[in-house]
């Protein structure tokens, strides 16, 4: 399909999927006539229409509600929210509701929705356009939780997205959106939700991130090459299910083992990559297992010098590579 | 049976009010309570308003500002409402894009102007002030609103809270949420919903099928109001009747001004993919400022002249709150430690310490 960025490869992957299988629509707020505000959804209002892409009024609640409806009768509705800082006002129809219908109905009913929303910081957004909420939803039994980190990933995840039975939070971090360009697979390009990728291959120390911060992890291991040491990388892709066995094996051939992300340090989804490692790989580690991530104060600050300390970067995510390759 | 628990009547809304015309002339049968020194006043913080905006705009895209939402085409719904209301006394619980109401309100614009630099200290709400700090979580207010308001009753303060929302904010479940409590309570309290006829790219009709947002205030068994929005002098009017209301007892109010975002959402947005241009050039024509400059032309009180002098010195003030707040010291990355809770726990200490040693997050 030739060269994209993960916005163009979302867009692909939704309009491809529409034209596959009318049930598909797309909702949310601004995802119509102004395409969403990053431009996910540009083109599809002209294309399928007000009927398969819905303007809705400013209520996320009701947006992730009104999907689940129309999912219970056979709709499969593709809801955007807007930034993933404002999904809180329907945790409850995420969490008590889309999460647990199969199991409260004795699998009656499933809600096969896909929830997409921009994620993360780095992007001079404060407060309330630089949140990373990953860790609440891949708490929840019932939920599939997916942050691709590669236009080509998010392709074929969000297609595999879509035709799942089950309710799945796609998660887009915003920096990402733009960050790199890659080829896109032709023809039915499904990738299965759960696997992780090995993005690169090392010997000394596993280093595990998703979104915004596997590119970031690449960069330090790069760095950490030139000083001779061979770090791995790798990319979870999906938080809910979680690939334990790429993990393990990864750990249980280098020793060592990192977690980086950009939520904050305490009860981040880096505690149950940890715990994992921890318990399963006990006897093959040679060292703590480390975390790198935001500091747990309450929001990403908005100045500079701020938002620099509070983002994991490159810079820092080397240094902690150095230190553990060293213990 | 005690006025808390009595069945409210739905009173019928209000027809929508109008004292000044976009031609500048008085509203047949109108009876503006404002005067023309206190209407002289207003123009001065209405023009402020709009060249304050226009200064972060030209800032803004030379990187030296922000993302920001400006207040174009809106001011005489940020500074009617603003004026009827006591700084002293009153609380105010805002949105983002009344920033110049924040600012009458006792917010000095250089600490306003310093939070959207990020400068964290010289951004603090000085002591004394009654203003919230800007909400982006939209409509997540309007139920702290009436909370405060509820407060104010119960601690028998001759206070009142005027909290503002959009046409989008209109849509969320804390709307329902914050109004139905407050006719409940019957808290002291002023809605304010400036619909600017857009929610982003959003149109004013996806949010609601109603034809005026003020009938919406008949479910929580209050008073509705609409109002010309663009119209200074009838915002003030039924913003005084709303506080005057709400302080005497009365009960919460909705007021639903009509008006029209004369710029885009914010300066990453742009209006051109979603709006009719013909719908922007008749908001034009009824630009809330222009309209006040005529009438009072008409009085004799306002020609070219005047008009390049209050430009000039309205910028100077500006200027100088935006270069205060410029020079005011960028913050330390370890203030970001700073107010997590008033006693740092330990892990808070910990992580603040390693980053002093050098180690980072
Ligand atoms: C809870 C929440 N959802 C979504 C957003 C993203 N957003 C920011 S402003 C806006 C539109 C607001 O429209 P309106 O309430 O009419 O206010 P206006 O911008 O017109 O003043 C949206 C959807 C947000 N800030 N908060
Ligand atoms: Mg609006």
């Amino acid at each position: 399909m030739g060269e994209m960025r993960m916005i163009e490869a979302v867009r692909a992957a939704i309009t491809e999927e529409m034209e596959r299988d009318e049930r598909v629509l797309v909702m949310g707020e601004d995802v119509g006539r102004k395409g969403g505000v990053f431009g996910a959804t540009d083109g599809l209002y002209a294309r399928f229409g007000e009927s398969r892409v819905l303007d809705t009024p400013l209520a996320e609640s009701g947006i992730v509600g009104i999907a689940i409806g129309a999912a219970l009768n056979g709709l499969i509705p593709i809801a955007e929210i807007q930034f993933a800082d404002f999904i809180h006002p329907a945790f409850d129809q995420i969490v008590s509701e889309a999460a647990r219908t199969r199991y409260r109905t004795n699998g009656d009913y499933s809600v096969p929705i896909v929830i997409r929303a921009p994620f993360g910081g780095g992007v001079h957004g404060g407060l309330y356009h630089s949140q990373s909420i990953e860790a609440f939803y891949a708490h929840v039994p019932g939920l599939k939780v997916v942050v691709p980190s590669t236009p080509s990933d998010a392709h074929g995840l969000l297609k595999a997205a879509i035709r799942d039975p089950d309710p799945v939070l796609f998660l887009e971090h915003k920096k990402v959106y733009r960050l790199v360009t890659e080829e896109v697979p032709d023809g039915d390009h499904l990738l299965a939700i759960g696997p992780a990728a090995v993005r690169r291959e090392g010997t000394k120390l596993s280093c595990f991130a998703w979104g915004l911060m596997t590119h970031y992890c690449l960069q330090a291991a790069q760095e950490l090459e030139s000083e001779g040491v061979s770090v791995e990388v790798v990319d979870l892709r999906t938080l809910a299910p979680l690939d334990r066995d790429t993990i393990l094996e990864s750990v249980r051939r280098t020793g060592k083992a990192m977690v980086v992300h950009e939520d904050n340090l305490t009860g981040g989804f880096g505690a149950e990559v940890a715990a994992t490692i921890a318990h399963h790989a006990f006897d093959s580690l040679d060292g703590p297992v480390v975390r790198v991530a935001a500091p747990d104060v309450p929001g990403m600050p908005f100045n500079t010098p701020q938002e620099d300390f509070f983002m994991p970067s490159p810079d820092k995510i080397a240094e902690a590579m150095r230190q553990l390759a060293a213990y | 049976m005690s006025p808390r628990t009595a069945p409210s009547k739905n009173r019928a809304v209000q027809a929508r009010r109008s004292v000044l015309l976009a031609d500048g002339t008085i509203a047949h049968g109108a009876r503006p309570r404002m005067e023309e020194e206190f209407l002289l006043e207003a123009l001065r913080w209405m023009m402020k308003s709009r060249l304050y905006d226009q200064k972060v705009i030209a800032l803004q895209r030379q990187g030296l500002f922000g993302v920001y939402s400006p207040g174009i085409g809106q001011e005489a719904c940020i500074i009617g409402s603003a004026m009827a209301v006591d700084p002293v006394r009153d609380w105010m619980v805002p949105q983002y894009r009344e920033l110049m109401a924040t600012v009458h309100h006792g917010l000095p614009l250089e600490v306003i102007t310093a939070q959207y630099l990020g400068k964290i200290g010289p951004a603090r709400i000085p002591e004394g002030v009654k203003v919230l700090p800007t909400q982006v979580s939209i409509a997540a207010q309007l139920p702290q609103a009436t909370g405060l308001a509820w407060g104010l009753r119960l601690r028998r303060q001759d206070s009142v809270v005027i909290t503002y929302v959009g046409d989008g904010g209109s849509s969320e479940g804390d709307f329902h949420e914050g109004l139905n409590l407050a006719g409940v309570t019957r808290a002291p309290i002023v809605f304010f919903l400036s619909n600017n006829q857009w929610a982003i790219s959003t149109s004013r009709k996806v949010q609601t099928a109603t034809r005026n947002f003020a009938l919406r205030a008949a479910g929580y068994g209050f008073e509705g109001v609409e109002v010309d929005g663009n119209d200074v002098m009838a915002v003030y009017d039924v913003t005084c009747e709303a506080v005057e209301r709400a302080r005497s007892g009365g009960g919460p109010s909705l007021i639903a001004a009509e008006t029209y975002r004369m710029s885009f959402h914010n300066t990453t947005d742009n209006p051109s993919r979603y709006q009719d241009q013909k719908d922007y050039d008749e908001a034009r024509s009824r630009d809330p400022i222009e309209r006040v400059q005529k009438y009072l032309a008409g009085l004799g009180l306002w020609d070219a002249k005047r008009e390049a002098q209050w430009t000039e010195e309205i910028r100077e003030e500006n200027e100088r709150a935006m270069k205060m707040a410029t020079e005011a010291p960028a913050p330390r990355p370890e203030d970001v430690f700073a107010n997590v809770y008033e006693e740092p726990p330990p892990r808070v200490i910990r992580q603040r310490a390693d980053l002093v040693d050098g180690q980072g997050g």
